[in-house]
């Protein structure tokens, strides 16, 4: 079995006269949570969408779990599982329903009270969908995704519009998944999201790929620690590999002088920061 | 196999768990029937053949049934469930397009048989009107006609952009077609250019196979004309849909 659950290698797709996505090649290795992050018609989801079979290519070659999506068929897609943009459910079933209706449709489903009390709904179980909250409809889509007891999941925004509280709820529960060994792919346009949850990722910009790797490796990557003061009312700024060093020299200098340095601020740069850099361009 | 059981079983919850469903295509047409008979189910209709009203009111009301269940509301749910993203999410799943679509499709025509059995039933207990004297007749005409009006609702679908739409655009076709084609008054009397229109409507035909079959004892077999315009209609119905069916909701 090959140690990829994903290999895209110059994927094309236009839309009329639109590029939407511009021959991207990554990977994603079995086990990994790989976060696909970029703004609003970066190309995510047609990126998405063409890896969970929905949508044709016009160029490039595309493996999931050793298939090619375009011509996969149900048993491939025993293997996957996909939340999608929107929560589209039966709002007259109750949540043990909705998810008994979808584990039916897999050879070798995960138990429907286990997925509930993985997505955390236990209490929820036996209400209706329609009487669910935002986060709590959220919360079920995924464990639809999660009933077939796939390998592989794909999670499209998976937090967009929640509150901070939902959020960080939503986090811990894919968190969770990657304790079962799951490979997760998920497109976010947070950038914490992103920091938080993905062993790896990949920066679209315009329908291309403009940084892959590692969330830390990406800020190590680009900037040195940046550190601010005001002198006389001047604001200095200063970046260094070596914070330490310049930081003690700086101190032991204001030290020396009986002066306070004003407003000193020592920050690492975030993914935000390198996201920014990466994607300014793209202001139109 | 397994999986059209697993679907139907599903479909026929959701059918019941649906009170929209159940009045307005399952409910309404047995009291129209229940309203309608008492009013004037005894008087004779000269232009019918000197029938009693009450028979003739419950085949158009079997007729009705078979419009508002197997088209207008297999045609609003498909409509719905597509906007809402449904049959986008299950075509990710391993059930294959063409399973769920028979169980959907099933489903309505399950709850039209149990229309049928109730107006039967009703018609029996208030209005003294026997039992079909031609029941493989009627079986086969009842088949015939909601699978037609399945394949119409299906390709409808095509045509409607928007869930909310959905409802507008489905009453605005059953509901007239329902009058104009004689399922509540025996359309002789009508002026001539609403029988002009319903002599191209697909519920003219059906309504005239299933009374001519439930009140004049005629056999199916003898029914050609109408038994072809009506299979015409349904797989016009489902030629449109096997072009233009679609799963995923109709963008911005």
């Amino acid at each position: 079995m090959s140690e990829l659950a994903i290999e895209v290698r110059g994927l094309r797709k236009a839309y009329g006269g639109l590029e939407a996505v511009r021959g991207i090649d990554f990977d994603v290795r079995r086990g990994e949570v790989f976060g696909l992050l970029g703004p609003n018609g970066a190309g995510k989801t047609t990126t998405v969408e063409i890896l969970e079979g929905y949508r044709s290519r016009d160029a490039g070659q595309v493996e999931v779990l050793g298939v090619d999506p375009a011509e996969a068929g149900g048993e491939w897609r025993e293997r996957i599982g996909v939340v999608l943009q929107s929560s589209a459910m039966y709002e007259t079933l109750t949540v043990a329903e909705m998810l008994s209706l979808f584990a039916g449709y897999y050879a070798r489903p995960r138990p429907v009270d286990e997925v509930v009390e993985l997505v955390g709904l236990k209490e929820k179980r036996d209400d209706r969908v329609r009487r669910l909250s935002g986060g709590q409809r959220r919360r079920l889509d995924l464990g639809i995704a999660l009933v077939g007891d796939p390998e592989l999941i794909f999670l499209d925004e998976p937090t967009t519009g929640f509150d901070p509280h939902a959020r960080r709820q939503a986090w811990e529960t894919l968190r969770s998944l990657r304790g079962l060994g799951k490979t997760i792919v998920l497109t976010t346009h947070y950038l914490d999201e992103a920091e938080r949850l993905a062993d790896r990722v990949g920066v679209l910009r315009s329908g291309e790929i403009v940084a892959v790797g590692p969330p830390s490796q990406l800020i190590g990557s680009t900037r040195a620690t940046e550190i601010r003061y005001r002198d006389n009312g001047r604001e200095v700024v200063l970046e260094t590999d070596e914070p330490t060093r310049v930081l003690h020299e700086l101190t032991a200098k204001a030290i020396a002088e009986n002066r306070e340095l004003e407003g000193l601020v020592v920050r690492r740069p975030s993914l935000e920061d390198v996201y920014l850099s990466l994607t300014e361009e793209q202001a139109e | 196999m397994r999986l059209f059981r697993h679907e139907l079983k599903g479909e026929l919850l959701l059918y019941v768990r649906s009170r929209e469903l159940a009045f307005f295509t399952f409910l309404l047409p047995m009291i129209f029937f229940l309203l309608l008979a008492s009013v004037y189910g005894n008087d004779r209709i000269k232009s019918e053949g000197n029938v009693r009203s009450a028979p003739f009111l419950q085949a158009g009301m079997i007729g009705y049934g078979a419009i508002s269940i197997a088209f207008a509301g297999l045609a609003i749910v498909v409509v719905i469930r597509r906007e809402a993203g449904i049959l986008k999410r299950l075509r990710a799943t391993p059930l294959p397009a063409p399973v769920y679509l028979i169980a959907l499709l099933s489903a309505f025509l399950a709850a039209f048989a149990v229309e049928v059995v109730g107006l039967l039933l009703l018609g029996r207990l208030f209005f003294s009107i026997g039992f079909p004297g031609r029941p493989l007749s009627l079986a086969l005409a009842l088949i015939l006609g909601a699978v037609a009006f399945c394949g119409l609702g299906i390709g409808l679908t095509a045509v409607i952009k928007s869930a909310e739409g959905a409802s507008a655009v489905v009453n605005a076709i059953y509901l007239p077609m329902a009058f104009i084609c004689g399922a509540f008054f025996s359309p002789h009397s009508y002026p001539a250019f609403l029988r002009a229109i319903a002599a191209v409507l697909p519920l003219t035909y059906f309504l005239r196979l299933i009374r001519n079959v439930m009140l004049h004892g005629h056999e199916i077999w003898s029914q050609g004309t109408n038994v072809a315009v009506l299979a015409a209609w349904g797989i016009g119905g489902l030629l449109v849909a096997a072009r233009s069916f679609r799963w995923e909701p109709t963008e911005g």
